[in-house]
């Protein structure tokens, strides 16, 4: 890793949390948006990018974050401190039962297992009543812990913000790690490290299983932004657009998340906003289908590849 | 459940799994040949039952001439389809597949809403295969079930043919194995792919319209079939098209049944199913050991 490579980061970070009392209202939800999505994208680039395990049913993680977060914290309000365990345990727990078999599968099966597992768990949620159906539920009060009262548009951007942090140190130091170098071993040539003697098994599961827990993060700060959850959050709709956002990004880097969770935020707001595409903002999923081909096709290396393209120097 | 009901719901399941299969013996087809994981393959299928609901008007009673004017559009359709988009993705990697495909699914699902909305559908039976067969006093079953069944059959049996016994299976299957000795040996690869790809456009689409009038033409019935799709080639095994029929009729009977005695959590049945399968057998029921 380059000296300094932490320097954008930390900047932007520093910048956001000056900015943010700054903001009106629009501009600090978008951000807050923004953020949920970058800490649900940076869970997948972990099992993505990372470890060269592509899932496709992420978002069943994140909504049962969100769905925990809700049906845990009852009329008065929950504690933080119990909430969020709570969450990020439940889905983690999740990710160690899907995991545990979806791993024995690889390559396309592996992709088909995960989404299959994803449906199951939306499912669950939309035929039966335990979350309100397909209608979902409403949490009356938001979590809170003393002072740190989630119900505060301010607290919860703080909270949004520390939680992002969290997460992209939390990967780049998982990256620097011996864990994070077998994980690499594994996305290069899982055959050699087999036969170097690592556990690959495990190896991938822990990583799963860690995802899972960080999307549960994204999902408990998405249940306490919103104040309600539906099966939605689990469609797999959700598990293909963070997908896309890793890959919109670039693959391979912590940046390429959070850009691509911030480019696929933007090109939704923009294809759906009437002022910039007029009558075509009532039909966004075609714009926006376009533009996912469109971008598969000529940026197969994501936003990053296209500026390494056009600034050379950097791609050294 | 008297003995009436249970060989109702039996023959509900059957005509429900060859349903599947006929969808995914496309999705088999054009997957295990051309190595593209096509998440728009439920796409295809609406578009059928869309078809159907499309021209039935126009054909009345003709309900045969209507499935296979249906089936031509379809393979024509697929035809473009590989031309303009599939044919650049073989020699991308499954997560640039899968993208390009969501992202296909997106347009064709907006554009439905935008050529026919999002209303609920129904389309009606002909009027040749309208009303019941009855077996004394025991049951009565829909012949428009049993034809259904019946063309399922019949379609997969043609399918076996073609593939096993014809010049052009033979390409086929050596295709699948061996592009570069296929192309070699003076085949148009390219070509044989495309008609590939048509023909698996052509049986989803197939398969959406016999399903139209059995069940209702609605907007997200494409994501639904594609995920069952998923989890029954899971089930059955890579490549296999026993498996993948075995699967199929598994599921069918699990879905039926599983609807009638556990109304409330029959969406999870089939994949319990595949928990319990990949917790046995990995490769799935017939699958190899890659």
């Amino acid at each position: 890793m380059k000296k300094g490579a932490f320097l954008v980061p930390v900047a932007c970070a520093v910048l956001i949390a000056i900015a943010g009392p700054l903001m009106g209202n629009y501009a600090s939800d978008f951000i807050v948006k923004v953020m949920i999505l970058s800490i649900f994208a940076l869970s997948l680039e972990l099992l993505v990018g990372m470890t060269g395990l592509v899932s496709l049913g992420h978002a069943a993680f994140y909504g049962i974050g969100a769905y925990v977060t809700v049906l845990a914290s009852g009329s008065e309000g929950g504690n933080v401190a119990l909430l969020l365990p709570m969450a990020m345990g439940a889905a983690a727990l999740y990710a160690l039962f899907v995991g545990a078999l979806s791993l024995r599968t690889r390559g396309v099966y592996f992709i088909m297992v995960t989404l299959a597992f994803a449906q199951m768990a939306f499912f669950v949620f939309h035929d039966t009543k335990v979350g309100g159906g397909s209608d979902g539920i409403y949490m009356y009060v938001r979590p809170a812990l003393g002072a740190l009262d989630l119900e505060s548009r301010m607290v919860l951007f703080y909270v949004v913000l520390a939680s992002l942090v969290f997460t992209y140190g939390l990967l780049a130091l998982i990256r620097r790690s011996r864990f994070g170098a077998a994980l690499a071993g594994i996305r290069v040539n899982e055959q050699r490290m087999r036969a170097a003697g690592f556990p690959v098994y495990g190896y991938k599961l822990a990583a799963f299983v860690l995802a899972g827990a960080l999307a549960g993060l994204a999902g408990f700060l998405l249940a306490s932004r919103d104040g309600v959850v539906n099966p939605e959050l689990m469609a797999w709709h959700n598990s293909g657009e963070v997908l896309l956002m890793v890959i919109l990004g670039g693959l391979g880097h912590l940046r390429g998340a959070v850009i691509g969770a911030i480019a696929f935020t933007l090109l939704k707001e923009i294809f759906s906003t009437h002022a910039v595409m007029g009558p075509l903002a009532d039909h966004w999923q075609l714009t926006l289908g376009i533009a996912i081909i469109v971008f598969v096709a000529w940026l197969p290396k994501g936003l990053i590849g296209l500026v390494k393209r056009i600034s050379p120097k950097e791609a050294a | 459940m008297d003995f009436g009901t249970f060989l109702v719901q039996c023959l509900n399941s059957v005509q429900y799994g060859l349903l599947l299969f006929l969808v995914a013996s496309g999705l088999t087809l054009i997957f295990g040949i051309m190595g593209v994981i096509n998440l728009a393959h439920g796409s295809f299928y609406m578009i059928g039952a869309y078809l159907a609901f499309s021209l039935a008007p126009l054909f009345g009673d003709q309900f045969l001439l209507m499935l296979v004017a249906g089936v031509v559009l379809a393979a024509i359709f697929g035809y473009l389809l590989e031309w303009a988009f599939f044919s650049y993705l073989y020699q991308r990697d499954h997560l640039q597949q899968v993208l390009m495909t969501y992202g296909l699914i997106l347009v064709f699902e907006e554009l439905r809403s935008i050529l026919v909305g999002n209303d609920v559908h129904g389309v009606k039976v002909p009027a040749w295969l309208d009303g019941s067969f009855a077996l004394g006093n025991v049951m009565s079953y829909p012949w428009y079930r049993l034809f259904a069944s019946a063309a399922c059959i019949v379609l997969a049996v043609g399918l076996y043919w073609v593939v096993n016994r014809t010049r052009l299976g033979m390409m086929i299957r050596a295709g699948a194995s061996n592009r570069d000795m296929v192309r070699g040996l003076g085949i148009d690869v390219k070509r044989l792919y495309r008609i590939v790809f048509a023909a698996g456009v052509a049986l989803a689409a197939l398969a959406g319209m016999i399903a139209a009038p059995m069940s209702s033409v609605y907007p997200n019935m494409g994501a639904s079939v594609l995920i069952i799709c998923f989890v029954l080639v899971v089930i059955g095994g890579i490549g296999s098209i026993t498996g993948a029929l075995l699967a199929s009729l598994l599921v069918g009977f699990v879905d039926t049944f599983g609807k009638v005695f556990f109304a409330d959590l029959s969406g999870i049945g089939i994949y319990l199913l595949m928990a319990i399968v990949l917790i046995w057998k990995p490769e799935g029921l017939m699958g190899r050991r890659s």
